[in-house]
């Protein structure tokens, strides 16, 4: 008995693990175990349930971020350009 | 040779005299988009025209030439990223650069790190629009393999086993990287935002 309240309290101090269960949760799912862990810790911990919603919002951020940086444009030079041709119709004539 | 070229124009063949005004800003687009440096990404582009030109024979026309090129600009920048990370692995070994934000013997947040309330929200557009451009700032602080990560993760959309394979590091690694990238990421905006 004793020992088993020492792994809940393990579980309930280690915001590492749980803040990592909450990330891998948001790709994957978790195992059984897992699910429990972070469910225990998450009962206890307002911190780290601050992380998850905070998180949240961050990861639809990121992904939003990405999307438009993929779709913005950027042009080179007229000059770059010229080169890289130029280089092209080099080895193409050899 | 020549006179493949001049049939190219009617055909799927490649037709490398017109490749720079065709794909350039694409490709150069694509690179930019992946590594945050002009210089680098214009010497991409260059290389990624040189080499098609070498393998101009191993091109089918089963996918369109702008596919193609594509397709060894992006073999170029992840072997860009594999190089970072090679790097990021021996700085790592020597020394961890990023503040430790847990309690090394019980897990439990350390004071100064503890997340705070801050008023972050996605669906407001004035702050959504905050939180991008702090976001972009921190992400510019992050290491490049985790810039890699993300970059695959989600212009891609590559699935985790893929980007492991890619970047040569084990899942389980994986995660803790995502997880160290999303604390560190999460700290930085808090201490942006305002």
């Amino acid at each position: 008995m004793i020992e088993r309240m020492g792994v809940i309290k393990k579980i309930q101090y280690d915001c590492r693990h749980a803040t990592y269960l909450i990330e891998k949760r948001q790709q994957t799912s978790l195992t059984l175990k897992e699910r429990i862990q972070l469910f225990i810790h998450l009962l206890g911990c307002s911190v780290c349930r601050l992380f998850l919603r905070q998180s949240r919002v961050i990861g639809h951020a990121l992904q939003h971020l990405f999307k438009r940086s993929a779709e913005r444009v950027h042009t080179l030079d007229e000059g770059v350009k010229r080169e890289m041709q130029e280089k092209i119709n080099e080895r193409l004539k050899n | 040779m020549k006179k493949l070229f001049k049939l190219s124009t009617t055909t799927t063949a490649p037709d490398p005299a017109h490749w720079v005004a065709t794909h350039a800003d694409y490709l150069y687009t694509y690179a930019l988009a992946r590594l945050d440096d002009e210089d680098l990404c214009r010497d991409l582009v260059q290389e990624t025209f040189l080499a098609a030109l070498e393998k101009l024979g191993e091109f089918r026309g089963e996918s369109s030439e702008r596919t193609w090129l594509t397709a060894i600009l992006r073999y170029k920048v992840i072997d860009v990223y594999r190089k970072k990370n090679s790097a990021w692995l021996v700085s790592l070994e020597a020394r961890d650069p990023e503040p430790e934000y847990f309690e090394p013997d019980n897990g439990h947040w350390k004071e100064a790190w503890a997340p705070r309330p801050m008023s972050i929200d996605h669906t407001d557009p004035t702050l959504r629009k905050e939180l991008a451009s702090i976001l972009e700032k921190c992400l510019q602080r992050l290491p490049a393999l985790w810039q890699a990560i993300f970059s695959m993760k989600h212009m891609d959309e590559m699935k985790t086993e893929a980007i492991c394979e890619e970047l040569k590091v084990t899942p389980s690694n994986y995660w803790v990287i995502l997880h160290r990238a999303k604390v560190n990421l999460r700290a930085c905006v808090e201490k942006m935002w305002s």
